[in-house]
Parts: structure tokens; C-alpha cells; sequence
């Protein structure tokens, strides 16, 4: 499975619709664009095929100058629409004879297309798809680049995203074969593959069991509400900590430390290909330093070899060849290091140990009554809300559910340090199951609150029978990691992580219905190819080389903690795993995208 | 004998075929009608000509009957409109009427009004004199020749956009001939005015053209194109036929005809003759100057053809055609083509005479070829006699080839088997086997959907292996459509019985047909039928029109695209005038309900609010308040917003948040007063910020009422309190502070406060203070490593050295590891 085939796609669809307005244009993007369409076509591309100047739709401005034909490349959002219109009937008197076309990406909404008729302007422009969904980020990840999933998915039951979900699964489809096996964890992935069948052209069915031109085997759609605990954990690996303290956009970091002295700015596109970076992406912090130092002296001897240059033709092999690489992976090196520093100091100035500690308490369920104290402890102190919050949701999904006398003591001390604003963002988490209130059961209850006392303990279990918290964390060797749970220093594993490992080695999910009862929504699986060796009727298919290959997509987003124990298994088992999903979250801007008015 | 109807033309010969008995024969009288004929076996239009019959024209209407080519009535049309000049037929079978205002109504073959459209302003004004239906392009093109002689015409009658032609210079009368000439894709006419020829094209240019000629003229009177526009015959006043190449460049012959009189149709027999009619003879002109003559018994009407031509009569219908090549070869007398050898041989066996093996030996070599010729020629056959024969020659010699390819055999079998199939008297489409391999099979079948002739139609596409959704899933569509047009049948049944037959059928648009079954103001029907439509896409906007909006809002769920719900939403919206009734009905898909709420949340948030309201979620409606209040700009409004939030928890019984709501409005009172007072702000700052800010400002007084009014804990308060004044510096007051009770964070607190603000000194008095087995730890944090081992030693407690030491490995202060070292020697000495 080439992603890079979805990226040439991609181009070319874009270059035809550049073109297909002769002339000389502008073009207006989103300003959520701006990375996402660097890394499909930088501006020389989109100059090549005759851009004049690009703009970033700025809601400040009332309108624009510039040629006769203008193109906007906009999610179909309402106050974007309108942003629009407003441009075109602020300019309708000015510039009554320019071109306007719209590209809402990755299709056309009928509620845009009502309000530019409503704001008069329907008659003046054209409206064009363009049908940009999964982007390729890297080998092995494509993304939707939709944070507004989550939101809009789980919390408002709003599904117009989930039908780009499907769409985009029918379109790899299309280009890769049909996948003949696909689990469905959740019930938003239970949805996705109901679409799915809907949006494919011909039965499904008929063409898997057909069989050809299959290049992917299986297929999971994941729900992000069957774990949140995943994404409220600290990250430890290299690759996740520098998306929770930097922030990684569309795999563009920008390395310009706000408060450290070292002197290596600028912006780095994170890949396979860049080659240091591949090699430290997946660590264990404490052993990244390693790395670069050992790297440093490599480095260094490549670069004492200049004074054994005997000959001059030595000297020009040297310069020509070695030197230019050599700069190259000094600056790269120097980038890494300001990098870690910047980790370092972040994580030291804080309590880190401390939160550490307290998160894998929190994981292990052991101590509880102290965890609570440190968090109220955290609220006296003024600790960062985000933080602390991350925390009380943490305690609220271990424990499945907070008891009432805590709970209500840390919603009252939460509101007092952070700020009343902050309460309908504390009812939205308890609308999605995050923060619940536990009321321990008096005897004479009526029956009715059974329900509640069943959903209790549905952490503890899946992570007892799973085995998510490894019981003695010490085995775990973070250096060269010998379980997933490395990639949170060994105190837990990622639910859906660990799902596919077991589904995968089973091939089948009958010994295990007792375990998946449990995941929240429930679990459907639709199975085309049967494993090799339990082919009934004595014709054994051939295992071809797709059943080594899977799509994991998940819905809601996933972070670089599971990307990454979803890597070390791949090299386990000797898998091609590809990730999909529908942005990359970290705790915080998972916590973030669902509070209802950020505080400022 | 084969060859008895054949008549030569120079080298080549012509013969013609009786393809029909007329069935209007004795009924109708053809000389009276002015008369349209379509091409490729096409349909036959007459209408009552007034001027013909020679009667006073009266005010009743006439009536237009269209036939099949057999003379079978098709439909018939009182015509109510304008006074028809013409009628025409377009490449897709339309009738044409046009009328003498240059308006062209177009009508199907049934006779149903289609469309209209009209020549130009000028020709409406000015009525035309003229009129040409020709093939462009682009289709079916017409030319208008107002009685101004300007030209006007249109390239596609699908598509009609009018253009003028140039003008002709000095044409101050009707021209004596004019017609229209397809030359390097564009469509350009050629008049005569008297002797000279002009050309005139759209782009209003005009060329005088020069033809060779040898003799002299004063007039041409008359013209005709070949079917493939390559070709021209003009004649004379003097009774010369001159024909030539289209682009007059090039000349065969003129043919003097002696005749004075203007013949009654000019026409080319495909490619090879010229014919001319003069009432009830004939000729035809070869490009070599031969000529045969024809007579006939009554008046007849010629339809030019690709491969021939069409002389239509009261009783017959004929088929002029010149004799295809190899149908010469094979039954030309004496002929020694292999072909005509095997026809012979395949004759001779039938008889059981050895000859037959003579005749196959003496063309042995050149068998292949004999074979394609015999197939070749029953291709050109009507009659399925002959056919049979050729074919059955065809087939006997294959048996001597070893290696020869079925297909051309098999392919040729399939064919006439089609073609003999629609020549039958009652479909009544002459195709000969050259036409349709130009017509293509699907445009047959479109054509025999036309006439309605499903079954057949499907039948052909089953019998010529047409995949289903090519062939009969388009024709069961039609089918349908044309059935929900038939109004007195049962519409439950009528569903049923389409549904039956299109369930199976790949491609089919049920919502194509519903549609139709809608224009026919059956919507009950319709709605049946749309719910086989399986795609929502197509489902919904139908059943929207049909105003059957609960139906296609579900619909429209279950489809999973919101897109299409939202289509709904807001057609809904817009039509149900009542807005609690449009709430009622969206309420019971929470789907589309939370879409809609999604919508408002961006147009108009106070509508979220009242949708809350009615659904009685008072929870999400005080949390809209609380939210909305934060957008209020003056202070009175924003309390006011929070007072409704507060009855609104309070109805959905959450105690925790009015309590909360109401103090927050507490808090921003005493926020706003301390801000006239102070000139500093601190509206919007947390209960928390708030009390640390006034502490730093000093005013302690209004901190300890806010932590009595909130019920602040001492630990919070504490270390608040402690947090404020050592990052304001005022380190009196902290010790002050330290020392009026004891703390309930425990003096190590303290320690910690005045290291983070980087107060050793300070931090070192407390030091002092804090419990022995906290000792050390605060040591270690003040960085007075020496200190934190000997108190460790002196507490006799091994970990605390440890921790000490790794501390002392990390400062890598060699003096102090070796202490440390020497006193954990020590402590375990005395154990």
C-alpha cells in the first residue's frame, strides 16, 4: 500500500482545477490549510499553475484586491461562507466583472450553498468540490486534518464529518482493493461501515469475495470514546512530546523555543525521511539523549576525518560529498538537542515526578485517596487548569466515575481556581462519559439504578482481562521495548492498541466476546478472508501478502503514543500497519477541542 | 432469375426493390399531402396541403398522420397552432412543424407536443418564403429564407441558436434555387440568383463561386446534396442536370435532360445517380452521362438514403439502390467471381449433383474468399429467401476451410435476423444492413423505444447478448415510464407491476420514472415508486417536491448524509410557516434534530436556546445562557443572563450549578465594586485570582471576606496567601503570617514558597521551624547539602542520606560525597 499514490492524486486533482480557469488567479485558502496544503503542493506548485498571489482568508478583512479571478479554498463552514459573501458584496460595486469560485473541501454542503443564496450571491459564483480527504503525512499516516471530529461526532451528534469518514474509506478502497476483513470498535465505526456499504458502488460483498487486486487485508475503525484514557496520559515518547509541548501541524513542527537560549529556529517537516528523526521518533525520552550523543560523535569523527585529507582530490571528494551532508545532520542534531532541552526544562519545572506518579496510581487504581489530594493540592497551587483537569477526568475514567463527596468538592475548588466559565465545559465532559459522578449504592434503592452499578468497574475489568496495566511495570524495558506499554513508561497500554494486537493474532474475535462485551458501543466485525489454515472444504486459500497488511483508522483522532505501540507491533509481528484518523490530538487539545468557550 | 430487375448504368447496375405494399393503399391519395419522410427506414408525416387539392382553403384544421414506412398508422394530431409550411424530421425522429412566423414546434412520434422554438425577431415579422431541414454536425439543422431573401438557420434543433447568414449581393427578388452545404464543419448556404451562385456563411461573408460549365445558363432551378454532403446536382432552366462535387470544384457530367419543366424533386440515389422526377417518370442520371428511365403509376415521393433511394407510392414502396459490388459478382451472368462459383456449387449439392464438388475444386484456392463474399451478399438481401440461400452457400463452403473464423458468419446470421425482425410490415423500419451499421444498434433500439415496441427492443438486446444495463434497463425504463403515463390503470398494481419488472435491473432510476409518474400528476404513485429508488440522493429531493417532507427526512437520516438532512431541514423550514411545527416534527429524529441545533448554533444562537426550551433541556438552556452572557456587553445585562441561567438549573434541578451561578453573580458584584474602587481589574478573574490579586494589593480585609463568603478551605487560603505575598516580596508579612497559627500546610510550605521566588535567606528561617523528619528534605531544597547530612546523621536515618548523597553526586561536589560517605560508615557502625 503506496500512500504516497494518494499525495500524486491529490496534485493532479489539483493542478486540473487550477486549470481549469485559464488565467491568471488568486487564491484565498483557510488558514487551516496552510500546512495541510504545503505538504501536498507548495506555492511554487500552485504559481506553476498559475496562482498570482495567495491569501489567507482573514476574517478582518472586508475585502480583497487583486486579479479578475479569484478562487477560495474553504472548508464549507457557515461563518466562512458568509466571510465570503461579505467579500463579494463589498467588492460587487468595486469589481463588478471578477470570478469568483468557491472549493469547499472536501465537498459541497447544501447549507453553504442557502447561504450564499440567502446573502445574494449565489448568481455571481461558482461552487466546485474538491475532494480532499485523507492527506498523506507520512509513510505510514494519513489524516482527515478534521479536529473538529471529535467535537462535532461525540459531543453535538453532529454526523457530517463521519460521511467524509466513510467516503474516504471507500475512496482508498477504490485505489487499494477492496478490505476484506474489517472490525468495527465502537459504535461511530459500527456507523462508518453501515455508510460505507451504502456509499460503495457495487456490493461489497461480491467484489471482496472476488478477491482481486487486494492490497489491504484488515481494516479497524476505532472510536475514540471506546478510550479516553489514551489521550489524557502523559506521553513519554519522543515523537508525542513533541506534539504536546511544541505542537506538530499536518507533520510541520516549529522548533523556535519561546524561552531557551539555544539559537537553532525554524521550521522541520517530520518524516520517515528525515533520517535522525526516524530513528528517535519512537523512543522512550530518556533514551533519545542517548541517541544524539552517540550520533554527536559519529558526527564528529566524520568530521575530524578532514584533517587526515592527504591529497587534494581527497579534499574534493571530502567537500563535495561528506561536507554537505555533514552540515546538514550537524543542523538537524542541533535542532534535536534544542529540542530535548527545551523537553527537559518544560518537564522539570513542573512537578513532573510527582504527576508521573500520580498518573500510573491513577492507572493501577492503587492509592486513590492520595491522588485526590495531590489534584486538590494542584488546584490550591494554581496549576495549570489544563493539567489538572486532564488529571480529574483521568480519575474519573479509572474509577469509573468520581464518588459524590469528591466529586462535587473538585468541581467546587476547579471552579474557584480556574473560573466559572469553566463550568458548561465541565457539564460537556460529563456529557461524553469523561467525568462522571459516582453515587456509592444505599441499600434500598430501586432497581433501576442497576444499570449504573453495571457501567462501574468497566475500566478496572477491560484493563484487568486485558491486562492494560502491566502488574510489574519494572519488565517493561524502555530502551529497547519489549511491550506497548513502553510507550507510557510501561504503566499502560493503549485499549485500541491493544485490540488489534489480540484480534490480529487470533484472527478472530469468537474467544474473545467476553472481553469485547465490554468496550463501550460494542463490537461488530465483518470477515471475508478466512485464515489460511481453518479454510473449510479443503481449499485453502493462499495467504496472500495483503492479510499482512492493516488500516487502522481512527475516529475522533489518535495520538503519537498509539502511533507509536502501533509501530513497535508492526515490527513484532512483522505487520504493514498504516494509520488513518481524523486529526492528531494530545491531551490537551483533546481536552481543549471539547470545552465550550476557551478561556482566554 | 437474379438478376431480372437489374437496369444498367454504364458499367455498373441499379435495380429497384419493392420493400412494401402500401398499407394506406385506395385510403389516401399522396399528390394531396405535403409529405415529410424520416431517414433510415424512418417514419412518415402527412398533412392535407391545401394548395394541393386545389380546394378554397377552410377554417377547419388540419390533421397530421404520421405512418411507419409500411403505411401503418402511427398517431394522428388535430393541428391547432399557426399555419404549417413544412414538416421535417430530426435526426432523433421529432416531427418538425414549421410554421410560416419561422416557429417550430417539435413533437415526438406519438405526436406529443415536445417543445418549441422560434427564427429570429425578423422572421416573425416578416413570414418566410423558403425553408430547408438539413443534417449538420451537429444533428438536425433547419434554414429560413425570410421573404426580406435573408437566410437564417440553426445547426441543432436540440440546441437552437439562431444564426444569419450574409447577405447576397443585390438579390432583390427570390432567388431562383438555393440549399445547404456542410463544408469544413460549418453549415453555409448556396444561392442562386439566376445564373450566379453565391456562398454565404454565417461569419457575413459572401463568395461568388465559378462551377466549370459547358453550357450556357440562365438559371438554376433547382439543386440537391448527396446524403453525405459530398455531393451536388443542380438543374437548369434549360433542362441540364449538372452534377459535381459539393465544393463545385469538382465536375462529372451535365446531362442534358431536354425537359423544360422544373422537375417535381431532384434527388441522389447514395452516391452514384442523380434522380429527377417529373410526376410519374423518372430518371436516373449516372456520373458518366447513362441513364435509365422509370415509369410509375401514380404520384410518388422520393426520401434520398445513404446507400439509395426511397420512392414512396400509394401502393408501393420502393428501394432504388445501385446493385452492391458483391452481390454483382455473385449473380451477374457468367460471373466466375469465387463467390458466385460456390453459390453455384452450394445449388448443385442441394440437387445432389457431383457437380457441386467440380464447382469447390475449381475455386479451392480462393474459398475464404468465396465464403466472405456469400456472407457479404445476403447482407444486401431483403428477401429472406435469398438470404438464406447465400448464407446456406456461405455455410457449405466453410466446411472445406479448416481454420476459418465463425464471428463474420455468425455476426452477418444475428444481423438479418434483426433486420428482418424490424422490416416486418408491422414495425416497419427498412433498414438495409449498410444503414445500420451506421445507425448503430443502440440508436435501433432507442428508435423501436420510440415506437414502443418494448418487447422487441428487449428481445433484441437478450438475443444480441447487450449487457442489462446498457440495453434492457434502459428499455425497462422507458417502459415504466411510458406505463405511469397510462392513467386508468390501478396505480397500487401498476407499482407492483413495474417494481417487479425493474427490481433486477441494474442501473434503473426509479426516481427518473417516479418523476415522470409526477409530471403526470400521480403522486401516490409516485411516492411508491420512489421508494424503490435505492439511492437517497435522488429519493430525497423528489419526496421533497411531493411536499411528503416527514418521508424524506427520514429518508434522509438513514441515508447517513447530512448533507441531504440538511437539504431537507431547511426546505422544511422554509415551507412550514409555524415554526412549533416544524419543531414537531424534527423532534422525533434526534439525528436531524442535532444537525438543525448545529445550524442554529451558528446563525442564531438565541433560536438554540428556545429549541432547548421546548424540549424542556433546561440544562443545555441555562448553559447557553451562561455561555451567551459572556457576549454581553454591559454589566446589568450579563447579570441578567445569570439570573436566567439560575432559573433555568433550577428547573432541570441542579442545585449544584445555580448555587455556582449564583455565586459567580456574587462574585461579580463585589468584582465590579472593588473596580470602581480601585481603578484595576478584576471582573472575569476566578474566585481564586481574585483573592490572590488583593492580597498582593495589600487589601487583606476584603480577602478574608471573600474567604468567608465562599467558604474558602484554610489549606487554599494558606497557601494563597503565602503564594502572593512572597512573589510580592513581602516577606514580613509572610513570617507574620507563619506565626499566627499553625499552618495547616506545615512549615515546609513555606520553605518551598520563598526558594521558587529565590529567597535563600528566607527560606532558611523556616528551615528552622518545620518538623525534625522534615528536616533534611528542606534542607536539601534550600541547597544546603552539608546541613542535610549532618541533620540526617543526626536523625540516624539512612534514606535521607542516600538522598543526600545522589543530591551531592549530582552537584558532583567531591568533598561532601566523601563526608557523606564517611558518616554512613558511621551510622552503621553504631548499629
Amino acid at each position: 500500500m503506496d500512500v504516497h499514490l494518494l499525495k500524486q492524486l491529490q496534485r493532479d486533482q489539483l493542478a486540473h482545477m487550477l486549470e481549469s480557469e485559464p488565467g491568471k488567479k488568486d487564491f484565498v485558502i483557510d488558514p487551516c490549510f496552510t500546512k495541510l496544503l504545503d505538504r501536498i503542493a507548495g506555492a511554487t506548485f500552485l504559481k506553476d499553475h498559475g496562482v498570482d498571489k495567495i491569501y489567507k482568508l482573514d476574517p478582518s478583512q472586508k475585502s480583497l484586491a487583486g486579479t479578475d479571478i479569484r478562487f477560495y479554498f474553504v472548508r464549507p463552514a457557515i461563518p466562512t461562507i458568509k466571510l465570503i459573501a461579505n467579500h463579494i458584496n463589498a467588492e460587487k460595486s468595486s469589481h463588478g466583472l471578477r470570478k469568483y469560485k468557491i472549493i469547499m473541501v472536501p465537498r459541497k454542503l447544501h447549507v453553504c450553498e442557502k447561504i450564499l443564496e440567502s446573502e445574494g450571491v449565489y448568481g455571481s459564483i461558482s461552487i466546485e468540490d474538491f475532494n480532499l480527504e485523507l492527506v498523506t503525512l507520512d509513510n505510514d499516516i494519513l489524516s482527515l486534518e478534521l479536529p473538529d471530529f471529535l467535537r462535532n461526532f461525540y459531543l453535538d451528534g453532529d454526523q457530517t464529518w463521519l460521511h467524509t469518514v466513510a467516503s474516504s474509506i471507500v475512496h482508498l478502497e477504490n485505489l487499494y482493493g477492496n478490505i476484506p476483513n474489517v472490525y468495527c470498535l465502537g459504535k461511530g465505526a459500527q456507523m462508518t461501515f453501515d455508510l460505507i456499504n451504502l456509499l460503495s458502488d457495487k456490493p461489497r460483498e461480491e467484489s471482496v469475495e472476488k478477491g482481486d487486486n487486494q492490497n489491504i487485508g484488515h481494516l479497524f475503525i476505532i472510536d475514540r470514546d471506546i478510550d479516553f484514557v489514551t489521550p489524557l496520559c502523559a506521553p513519554v515518547t519522543y515523537e508525542a512530546l513533541l506534539d504536546e509541548i511544541y505542537g506538530i501541524e499536518c507533520g510541520i513542527i516549529d522548533l523556535t523555543n519561546p524561552d531557551s537560549t539555544s539559537n537553532t529556529p525554524g521550521k522541520l517537516l517530520l518524516t520517515a525521511e528525515n533520517e535522525i528523526f526516524q530513528m528517535i521518533r519512537n523512543r522512550h525520552f530518556s533514551y533519545v539523549f542517548a541517541y544524539i550523543s552517540d550520533k554527536a560523535k559519529e558526527l564528529k569523527l566524520v568530521h575530524d576525518k578532514k584533517d587526515d585529507l592527504k591529497s587534494v582530490k581527497d579534499m574534493r571528494h571530502f567537500v563535495s560529498n561528506d561536507l554537505r551532508s555533514l552540515k546538514q545532520q550537524q543542523k538537524l542534531l542541533a535542532q534535536h538537542i534544542g529540542a530535548c532541552e527545551y523537553i527537559m526544562s518544560t518537564k522539570s519545572k513542573g512537578s513532573f515526578e510527582e504527576f508521573t506518579h500520580v498518573e500510573h496510581c491513577l492507572l493501577q487504581g492503587s492509592d486513590t485517596k492520595e491522588c485526590i489530594n495531590f489534584i486538590e493540592e494542584c488546584l490550591y497551587k494554581q496549576t495549570n487548569w489544563l493539567t489538572v483537569l486532564r488529571l480529574i477526568c483521568l480519575l474519573s475514567l479509572t474509577e469509573d466515575g468520581i464518588q459524590s463527596k469528591d466529586y462535587k468538592s473538585l468541581r467546587t475548588k476547579f471552579l474557584h481556581s480556574h473560573g466559572f466559565d469553566l463550568m458548561p465545559s465541565w457539564f460537556n465532559l460529563k456529557k461524553l462519559g469523561i467525568l462522571t459522578e459516582y453515587e456509592l449504592p444505599q441499600v434500598n434503592k430501586p432497581l433501576g439504578k442497576m444499570a449504573s452499578i453495571t457501567r462501574r468497574g468497566q475500566f478496572k475489568s477491560l484493563s484487568k482481562r486485558l491486562n492494560l496495566v502491566p502488574k510489574v511495570s519494572e519488565n517493561v524495558d524502555l530502551r529497547t521495548p519489549n511491550d506497548m506499554s513502553y510507550v507510557f513508561s510501561g504503566a499502560y497500554t493503549p485499549l485500541a492498541c491493544k485490540l488489534v494486537d489480540l484480534i490480529l493474532s487470533r484472527e478472530s474475535l469468537i474467544s474473545l466476546d467476553d472481553v469485547l462485551k465490554l468496550i463501550p458501543g460494542g463490537v461488530k466485525c465483518d470477515m471475508r478472508l478466512k485464515p489460511a489454515s481453518k479454510a473449510r472444504g479443503g481449499h485453502s486459500i493462499p495467504s496472500s501478502p495483503a492479510a499482512k497488511v492493516v488500516l487502522v483508522y481512527f475516529l475522533g483522532g489518535c495520538t503519537f503514543s498509539e502511533i507509536a505501540a502501533l509501530r513497535y507491533l508492526a515490527r513484532r509481528e512483522g505487520y504493514k500497519i498504516t494509520i488513518a484518523t481524523t486529526a492528531i490530538i494530545t491531551g490537551n487539545s483533546f481536552v481543549e477541542s471539547v470545552m465550550e468557550r476557551k478561556p482566554i | 432469375m437474379a438478376t431480372a430487375d437489374w437496369n444498367p448504368l454504364g458499367n455498373v447496375y441499379y435495380r429497384n426493390v419493392e420493400l412494401y405494399q402500401m398499407d394506406w393503399n385506395g385510403l389516401l391519395e399522396l399528390n394531396q399531402y405535403m409529405i415529410a419522410a424520416a431517414p433510415y427506414g424512418g417514419p412518415i408525416a402527412l398533412m392535407k396541403d391545401d394548395k394541393k387539392t386545389g380546394r378554397v382553403s377552410t377554417n377547419v384544421k388540419p390533421i397530421i398522420n404520421v405512418y411507419n414506412a409500411a403505411g401503418k398508422p402511427l398517431s394522428q394530431l388535430r393541428w391547432n397552432s399557426g399555419n404549417v409550411v413544412h414538416l421535417g424530421w430530426s435526426n432523433t425522429e421529432e416531427l418538425l412543424c414549421i410554421q410560416d412566423n419561422g416557429v417550430i414546434l417539435v413533437y415526438d412520434i406519438a405526436l406529443n407536443f415536445k417543445r418549441t422554438f422560434g427564427m429570429g425577431q425578423e422572421a416573425k415579422e416578416m413570414k418566410i418564403l423558403d425553408w430547408k431541414v438539413f443534417s449538420s454536425f451537429q444533428g438536425t439543422g433547419i434554414a429560413v429564407m425570410t421573404t426580406s431573401y435573408r437566410i437564417y438557420l440553426i445547426n441543432n434543433v436540440d440546441d437552437p441558436r439562431v444564426r444569419k447568414l450574409a447577405e447576397v449581393p443585390d438579390l432583390n427578388s427570390a432567388p431562383s434555387s438555393w440549399t445547404i452545404l456542410n463544408l469544413d464543419r460549418q453549415s453555409r448556404a448556396l444561392v442562386a440568383k439566376d445564373a450566379q451562385l453565391f456562398l454565404v456563411d454565417h461569419g457575413g461573408q459572401y463568395q461568388e463561386q465559378f462551377p466549370e460549365l459547358a453550357s450556357t445558363v440562365t438559371a438554376f432551378i433547382e439543386m440537391a446534396v448527396s446524403f453525405n454532403n459530398k455531393l451536388l446536382a443542380m438543374f437548369t432552366d434549360k433542362g441540364v442536370i449538372w452534377i459535381g462535387s459539393s465544393d463545385l470544384k469538382k465536375v462529372y457530367c451535365e446531362f442534358n435532360t431536354k425537359a423544360s419543366q422544373r422537375p417535381q424533386q431532384l434527388a441522389w440515389s447514395g452516391v452514384g445517380a442523380v434522380v429527377a422526377l417529373w410526376d410519374k417518370l423518372c430518371i436516373v442520371v449516372g456520373p458518366e452521362k447513362d441513364w435509365i428511365k422509370y415509369n410509375f403509376e401514380s404520384f410518388v415521393y422520393l426520401v434520398q438514403e445513404e446507400d439509395g433511394l426511397r420512392i414512396i407510392g400509394n401502393e408501393l414502396h420502393q428501394f432504388l439502390q445501385k446493385v452492391p459490388d458483391v452481390t454483382e459478382q455473385i449473380f451477374k451472368i457468367g460471373s466466375m467471381e469465387p463467390g458466385a462459383m460456390l453459390y453455384e456449387a452450394s445449388k448443385e449439392f442441394s440437387r445432389r449433383s457431383q457437380k457441386a464438388d467440380e464447382y469447390i475444386r475449381m475455386i479451392k484456392d480462393k474459398l475464404d474468399v468465396a465464403v466472405d463474399q456469400c456472407i457479404q451478399a445476403a447482407g444486401h438481401e431483403i428477401e429472406p429467401s435469398k438470404q438464406k440461400a447465400l448464407l446456406r452457400a456461405a455455410s457449405f463452403g466453410k466446411c472445406f476451410l479448416t481454420d476459418y473464423r465463425p464471428e463474420a458468419f455468425v455476426d452477418m446470421c444475428q444481423m438479418l435476423r434483426v433486420l428482418n425482425q424490424v422490416r416486418q410490415f408491422s414495425v416497419g423500419i427498412p433498414l438495409t444492413y449498410t444503414q445500420l451499421n451506421h445507425l448503430s444498434v443502440p440508436v435501433l433500439i432507442d428508435r423501436l423505444v420510440l415506437r414502443k415496441l418494448f418487447c422487441l427492443a428487449i428481445r433484441i438486446c437478450h438475443y444480441l447478448k447487450i449487457p442489462d444495463a446498457e440495453g434492457a434497463s434502459r428499455i425497462l425504463a422507458h417502459w415504466a415510464c411510458y406505463k405511469v403515463q397510462q392513467k386508468h390503470e390501478d396505480e397500487e398494481q401498476l407499482a407492483r407491476s413495474i417494481s417487479q419488472k425493474l427490481l433486477d435491473a441494474p442501473g434503473v432510476s426509479f426516481s427518473e420514472i417516479a418523476s415522470q409518474a409526477l409530471e403526470q400528476g400521480r403522486k401516490q404513485l409516485a411516492i411508491k415508486l420512489l421508494d424503490y429508488e435505492p439511492k437517497a440522493s435522488e429519493q430525497v429531493p423528489l419526496l421533497l417536491k411531493m411536499d411528503q417532507n416527514n418521508t424524506a427526512l427520514s429518508k434522509a437520516v438513514d441515508s447517513g448524509d447530512t448533507d441531504l438532512v440538511y437539504t431537507v431541514l431547511l426546505t422544511m423550514k422554509d415551507k412550514i410557516s409555524n415554526m412549533g411545527e416544524f419543531f414537531m416534527a424534527i423532534r422525533q429524529m434526534p439525528i436531524a434534530y442535532s444537525l438543525y441545533i448545529q445550524y442554529c448554533r451558528q446563525q442564531n444562537p438565541k433560536l438554540v436556546e428556545d429549541l432547548y426550551y421546548q424540549e424542556d433541556n433546561f440544562l443545555a438552556e441555562g448553559n447557553c445562557k451562561v455561555v451567551s452572557s459572556y457576549s454581553e456587553e454591559m454589566f446589568e445585562d450579563r447579570i441578567r443572563k445569570l439570573e436566567a441561567a439560575i432559573t433555568c438549573y433550577q428547573k432541570a434541578k441542579m442545585e449544584f450549578a445555580s448555587k455556582q451561578t449564583e455565586d459567580q453573580i456574587k462574585l461579580l458584584k463585589i468584582q465590579r465594586k472593588l473596580e470602581d474602587e480601585s481603578n484595576k481589574t478584576y471582573i472575569d478573574m476566578s474566585l481564586h485570582d481574585t483573592m490572590y490579586k488583593l492580597t498582593q494589593n495589600g487589601n487583606h480585609k476584603m480577602t478574608e471576606q471573600l474567604r468567608k463568603d465562599f467558604k474558602v478551605p484554610d489549606k487554599r487560603f494558606w497557601l494563597l496567601r503565602m503564594e502572593a505575598l512572597a512573589e510580592s516580596s513581602d516577606w514580613t508579612e509572610l513570617e507574620r503570617f507563619s506565626k499566627s497559627k499553625k499552618p495547616p500546610v506545615g512549615m515546609e510550605a513555606f520553605v518551598d514558597v520563598c526558594m521558587k521566588y529565590y529567597n535563600r535567606t528566607e527560606a532558611m528561617k523556616y528551615v528552622n521551624r518545620v518538623t525534625p523528619d522534615q528536616k533534611v528534605k528542606c534542607l536539601v531544597k534550600v541547597g544546603n547539602l552539608k546541613e542535610a547530612a549532618d541533620s540526617a546523621l543526626e536523625s540516624r536515618n539512612e534514606d535521607s542520606l542516600n538522598i543526600v548523597l545522589s543530591k551531592a553526586i549530582q552537584s558532583n561536589n567531591k568533598q561532601l560525597i566523601e563526608t557523606i560517605r564517611d558518616y554512613k560508615i558511621r551510622l552503621n557502625t553504631k548499629k
